[in-house]
C-alpha cells in the first residue's frame, strides 16, 4: 500500500500531516489584564493576604488558586469598587464565614487562651525557673563548714599542692 | 513528691489538649449564620427559566436547602438518600445549582433522579458566598420564620438524617 502511493499523494499526505499538526502549536493570544484597575488589585491583595482560604485552610486568599478564593477576590473587588472600606468587606466575609476566614483573631473570651496562652506559658516558666534557682542558691549557702573540717580540707588541698610539685 | 508529680501533671493537661486536638474536623468551619435569618435571593428557576424563586416563597414551613452541582462527585454520593427522603414527603428539599452549567445539570437530574421541589440556579455562587458555601455540598434546614437552624457540611449521610437532621426538622415543624 505505501509502495503504490506516487510523489503527488505523498506530497499531499504530508501537507495533510502538516495540518493536523498545526491545532498542537496552539494559537496564542494577548494576556488578558489581571485587572483594570491597578489601585483595586492592590487593595484587594493587602485585604486577601490576611483572610484565609476556607477550602485550603493553610493558604490565604491571596495565595490560593482554588476556586472558592478566586471567587472572594471577585467578591472583594466589586465591593472596592461599591466603595466600601476594608473594614466593611472584612466584616461581610465575617458575617457569612465566621471568624475563622480571618488569620488575625480578634480578642474575645473564646479567644483570650490563643492571645495570651503562649505568654501565660512563658512566665509560668520563668517565675518556676526563678524559684527554683533561689531555692537552690538558699540550699549551697546552707552547707557551712566548721573550723576543724575548713582546717582538713585546707591540708587536703595544700597536699595536693605539694603532690603536683613534686 | 511534688517534684515527681508536677512534670505528670503537665504532660498529662499537654496531652489532653492535644488528644482533643486530633477529633477536631478543621475541615466543619461552624457557620455563624446558624440562628440567624437565611440570607434573602430572589433566583432562576432551573427547570423553567423563565421563573424566579424567592426566599420568601418558602416563610411558614420548614425545608431543606441542598447546595448542589454536576460537577461535584460527593453530591453524588448523597444524592440517592435525598431521593429517597423526597419520596416520603417529609421535607421539601430545594436545590440550589451551584455553579454548573443549566443542561449539564438538568441531564444530571434525568439520570440521577430529581429530589428537588424546585432547583434554583446560582450561576456565578454569588447567593454561595451569602450562605457562607464554600464546598460542595452543604444543606441548611431552615425554619418556619426563615431561620438558618442547622447545616451540614458534606454530604448527607443516614447517620446525620437519623441523629440530627430529621429530629430537627420534627421538632421545627411542630413549633408555630
Amino acid at each position: 500500500m505505501v509502495r503504490q502511493l506516487n510523489g503527488v499523494t505523498k506530497a499531499a499526505a504530508l501537507i495533510l500531516l502538516l495540518f493536523l499538526l498545526v491545532p498542537m502549536t496552539g494559537w496564542s493570544k494577548e494576556a488578558i489584564p489581571v485587572a483594570e484597575d491597578p489601585e483595586v488589585e492592590k487593595r484587594m491583595l493587602t485585604l486577601t493576604e490576611n483572610l484565609r482560604c476556607l477550602v485550603c485552610q493553610n493558604e490565604t486568599i491571596a495565595d490560593s488558586r482554588a476556586d472558592f478564593s478566586n471567587d472572594i477576590r471577585r467578591e472583594i473587588r466589586e465591593q472596592i469598587k461599591a466603595n466600601k472600606t476594608d473594614p466593611e468587606i472584612i466584616q461581610f466575609l465575617v458575617d457569612r464565614y465566621g471568624d475563622f476566614v480571618l488569620y488575625n483573631p480578634p480578642m474575645k473570651a473564646t479567644t483570650i487562651l490563643l492571645w495570651f496562652g503562649p505568654a501565660a506559658l512563658l512566665l509560668f516558666g520563668l517565675i518556676s525557673l526563678i524559684m527554683y534557682l533561689r531555692r537552690r542558691r538558699v540550699q549551697i549557702e546552707e552547707v557551712s563548714l566548721s573550723q576543724a573540717e575548713l582546717e582538713k580540707a585546707e591540708a587536703l588541698l595544700n597536699e595536693d599542692k605539694k603532690g603536683k610539685n613534686v | 513528691m511534688m517534684r515527681y508529680l508536677a512534670p505528670l501533671f503537665a504532660f498529662l493537661v499537654l496531652a489532653a489538649f492535644l488528644l482533643v486536638g486530633l477529633t477536631l474536623n478543621p475541615r466543619q468551619v461552624p457557620s455563624p449564620l446558624i440562628d440567624k435569618p437565611a440570607p434573602k435571593f430572589q433566583l432562576n428557576q432551573l427547570q423553567e427559566s423563565d421563573k424566579i424563586m424567592s426566599s420568601d416563597d418558602n416563610l411558614g414551613k420548614v425545608w431543606m436547602l441542598n447546595v448542589w452541582a454536576s460537577w461535584c462527585v460527593a453530591c453524588r454520593d448523597e444524592h440517592p438518600l435525598l431521593v429517597q427522603l423526597a419520596k416520603t414527603g417529609f421535607v421539601p428539599i430545594y436545590g440550589l445549582n451551584y455553579k454548573d452549567e443549566r443542561t449539564t445539570a438538568m441531564q444530571w437530574l434525568k439520570r440521577y433522579g430529581d429530589p428537588y421541589t424546585i432547583s434554583i440556579v446560582d450561576s456565578d455562587g454569588k447567593v454561595g458566598i451569602d450562605y457562607g458555601v464554600y464546598g460542595v455540598p452543604e444543606t441548611y434546614v431552615i425554619d418556619k420564620k426563615g431561620i438558618i437552624r442547622h447545616k451540614q457540611i458534606g454530604p448527607v449521610t443516614v447517620d446525620s438524617l437519623e441523629k440530627t437532621i430529621i429530629p430537627l426538622i420534627k421538632e421545627l415543624q411542630q413549633q408555630a
